[in-house]
């Protein structure tokens, strides 16, 4: 069984580095489930986080290859019981006068937000783990789905320390 | 002395020490406080490409002109302290720069202009890549405002290299170019060695700019490991002084690291069998009684059997190839792994490592010399005599040999085994890739790091003729042979004009089967000896003749059809120094390389010679005599020539 694993890349903020590690991944045969990339509070620095389904030995690899790029500063592992992993779902979803009351019983019971209303649809945004995402999506389908749009995970160690204050550039 | 091993008293021949190395640092870091300094000169881009290229210790860039990268070709008209060399094709510029790396350790440097020069550099960079060569290719780009609109000789290079290049670079502002090629040349020389591109748009170079020297690096991501772990080392001498069966297995790392010397006091100290790899031929003498070997499809059954029935492989910068493996999984079925090398990713990416050793080389080994002398001391070490009489009587059973083609015709391998006795050690070889390839690693008889040039990981057919003239740049005063096939030597010998024009004599021994022998090989022994498109027709119409191709391009062109004429035409090769000189040696087509491991094959399954396996699997050394003695008959003309097999 192939575990699912979730890396915090930091990288120089370089053109071509998102190139560079796609690239990598696919040339070496590893599979990205989700990669989602932004700015760190280091104006140099851009952090991705990826997510990967590979067994312990070619994480290994996986990280050893990450790390021989030269824009690569560093790479850590957040277990899911030791950060905080959140996605973001975006969802149009069909709801007349007639059943938006009940659409909304649903956004309210998993916290999310309903950010545009129209007289047929509805678009919800929400926040949290893969699984509860999937939960809601699970919820909201019987009223049909018009389009949804998904990001990849953002994680975040728990506790005070962070991975990016020994890791500023220069 | 070690008492492990019968052979105590009758150590080789000590290797010279590594060859000096001047202008090596100059190559890999900035010069330090008594260096000149310049602060904001102002000058063009390509001004500052050439300054920099000089400042950084680069003696010669082989490559060719064009449109993008024209305006850094009129600075380097002037520059004194750097000599280009106009080849006529960016392959050879690429094989060039690599050749001249691998005979010196310095950083090669090719240039080309963008779009086709560029992609023309792409098989040397990639061939660069795979064994770790370290190369600046440096190419021009289409001005800024053009990228990206498929304008002429457009090509995105960066994006094509990025799979094969250690690193790659796109300057984007002129003031960046001292950075870039300080850079570039600590990335490529440094770690991992590799090639490093950087690409520089003509308006970059063309603008006016300041040149500042030295040039502040910034490289935060790039913090490659020299100094292995102690207690890992540690760790590791345990095993080497526990092990009944060890074997060092050497690859190209031992050569970067210019670990030679390290590696001969490690391999006497221990008794331990040596096995070098194609990589890695020279890096331990031939000639000492501890070497047992090539491993590897072609390699001695001695040095595949060694690995196969070993209990420990004490792997030093080598990463367990494919091609020296077999199949993996019944590779080395008993072996612990110890495995040092200065990349990570290498340990346990094919083969998991019992002890993983990050560092470099020759700080590896000689801490491992220190900590074997203490195990040996506090704990003593195994008795290794019974495993060298094991390797001792594979190596008097299954002699690297040949026969001589029973059509009266030239043997490749006799022709081979005579430049290297002619020429000897202290000349440098580059191979094709092919038959000529395995034969010239196995039998020239290599004593000195830095003599055996050829593509082992990419197997890039045409590398020979321009490696050999990049060595010869750089080592003006070694003799150097390109050891070529009639396939390969098509594809690149235009750099014979080349040679011919700069003065650079390089002695070139086509291997001449008419066919593309090594696939030839292939169909004869897995495709039913249906030879499709192998015959190249050199032999049948003599298309082109070599003499005569190699006198139009300025060359000596020389001819051996028997046994009679190869010392004599070799000998007149040597006497030539002015000239390059090109001997169309035609040999029989039907030679084939033995031993062999065929490709999917597990190594036990290796084949001493066409349907004669050894069989070491089990506990009975060789299950056929009849077979035996036969592999002996076909050994013994070899050995008749009084050459120890």
């Amino acid at each position: 069984m192939m575990e699912r694993h979730t890396l915090s890349v930091l990288v120089e903020d370089r053109p071509g580095v998102l190139a560079r590690v796609s690239g990598l991944f696919s040339r070496r045969g590893f599979n990205i489930e989700s990669l989602a990339v932004g700015p760190t509070e280091h104006p140099d620095v851009s952090r991705m986080t990826i997510v990967v389904a590979v067994d312990d030995l070619p994480l290994e690899q996986v990280t050893k290859q990450l790390n021989k790029l030269v824009h690569v500063i560093k790479i850590v592992e957040l277990e899911p019981a030791a950060s905080v992993q959140r996605e973001l779902l975006l969802v149009k979803v069909r709801a007349d006068p007639g059943v938006r009351s009940q659409v909304l019983e649903i956004v309210n019971l998993f916290r999310a937000k309903a950010v545009d209303v129209t007289p047929e649809a509805l678009t919800i945004e929400a926040t949290g783990t893969a699984e509860k995402l999937a939960a809601l999506l699970k919820n909201l389908e019987p009223f049909g789905i018009r389009e949804m749009v998904q990001s990849g995970m953002v994680a975040v160690g728990r506790g005070p320390r962070s991975i990016t204050a020994a890791a500023a550039v220069r | 002395m070690t008492t492990a091993t019968p052979r105590s008293g009758t150590a080789g021949p000590k290797p010279a020490p590594p060859p000096g190395r001047p202008g090596q640092q100059a190559a890999t870091a900035p010069r330090g406080e008594t260096a000149p300094r310049f602060d904001a000169v102002p000058m063009t881009g390509a001004q500052s490409l050439v300054r920099s290229l000089e400042e950084v210790g680069c003696e010669v860039v082989f490559g060719i002109p064009g449109g993008t990268i024209l305006p850094a070709y009129d600075p380097l008209l002037d520059s004194t302290r750097v000599r280009h060399v106009l080849v006529r094709h960016e392959q050879g510029a690429g094989h060039a720069a690599t050749g001249y790396a691998q005979a010196t350790g310095r950083v090669g440097v090719c240039m080309a202009t963008s779009g086709p020069g560029a992609t023309n550099l792409v098989t040397p960079i990639a061939d660069a890549h795979m064994d770790s060569i370290p190369l600046v290719a440096i190419t021009g780009q289409q001005s800024r405002p053009l990228i990206g609109t498929d304008a002429f000789q457009e090509a995105d290079i960066t994006g094509i290299t990025m799979p094969v290049t250690k690193h790659n670079m796109l300057v984007t502002d002129a003031k960046d170019i001292p950075r870039a090629i300080t850079e570039a040349f600590h990335l490529a020389s440094t770690g991992r060695p590799g090639p490093v591109l950087v690409d520089i748009p003509k308006d970059v170079l063309q603008e006016q700019t300041t040149f500042t020297w030295p040039a502040e690096m910034r490289l935060p991501g790039y913090r490659p490991t020299t100094r292995p772990h102690g207690k890992q080392i540690r760790e590791a001498a345990k095993l080497i002084c526990a092990a009944k069966q060890p074997v060092l297995y050497v690859g190209g790392g031992v050569l970067k690291a210019q670990a030679s010397a390290e590696l001969l006091q490690l391999a006497e100290l221990s008794g331990i069998p040596v096995v070098t790899t194609l990589m890695a031929r020279g890096a331990f003498p031939d000639s000492h009684p501890q070497h047992v070997g090539m491993p590897g499809m072609h390699g001695t059954v001695a040095a595949v059997a060694a690995m196969q029935k070993s209990d420990l492989l004490v792997a030093l910068g080598a990463r367990f190839d494919d091609r020296v493996t077999g199949q993996l999984a019944s590779f080395a079925p008993d072996a612990k792994i110890v495995h040092a090398d200065i990349d990570p990713a290498e340990i346990s990416k094919n083969r998991r490592a019992d002890v993983p050793i990050v560092g470099d080389c020759k700080e590896v080994i000689t801490e491992l010399i220190t900590a074997v002398t203490a195990e040996r001391t506090e704990h003593g070490h195994r008795d290794l005599a019974q495993w060298w009489a094991y390797l001792d009587d594979l190596r008097g059973t299954y002699p690297l040999g040949y026969s001589w083609p029973t059509d009266g015709s030239l043997s490749p391998e006799y022709v081979i085994e005579r430049v290297g006795q002619i020429a000897g050690p202290d000349a440098v070889y580059a191979a094709g890739v092919g038959q000529h390839q395995m034969w010239a690693a196995q039998f020239i008889k290599y004593e000195k790091p830095r003599s055996w040039l050829n593509s082992g990981g990419l197997g890039t057919m045409g590398f020979a003729v321009p490696a050999a003239m990049g060595a010869k740049m750089a080592r003006p005063d070694a003799v150097v042979w390109a050891i070529d096939g009639d396939g390969c030597f098509q594809m690149t010998n235009q750099e014979l004009a080349t040679c011919a024009i700069e003065g650079i004599p390089i002695k070139v021994a086509i291997i001449n089967n008419g066919n593309l022998g090594m696939v030839r090989q292939w169909q004869n022994l897995f495709y039913k000896e249906r030879y499709s498109q192998t015959d190249l027709g050199t032999h049948k119409h003599r298309i082109p003749d070599f003499k005569l191709l190699a006198e139009a391009m300025g060359c000596v062109g020389l001819r051996a059809e028997s046994k009679e004429e190869v010392d004599r035409v070799i000998k007149q090769a040597m006497e030539i120094d002015d000239q390059p000189v090109v001997i169309d040696f035609v040999v029989g087509a039907d030679a084939q390389v033995w031993p062999m491991v065929a490709a999917g094959t597990g190594n036990s399954e290796i084949m001493a010679a066409r349907n004669i396996r050894p069989l070491f699997d089990g506990d009975e050394l060789v299950a056929d005599d009849a077979a035996v003695d036969a592999v002996i008959a076909e050994a013994r003309p070899h050995q008749e020539q009084g050459d120890e097999g």
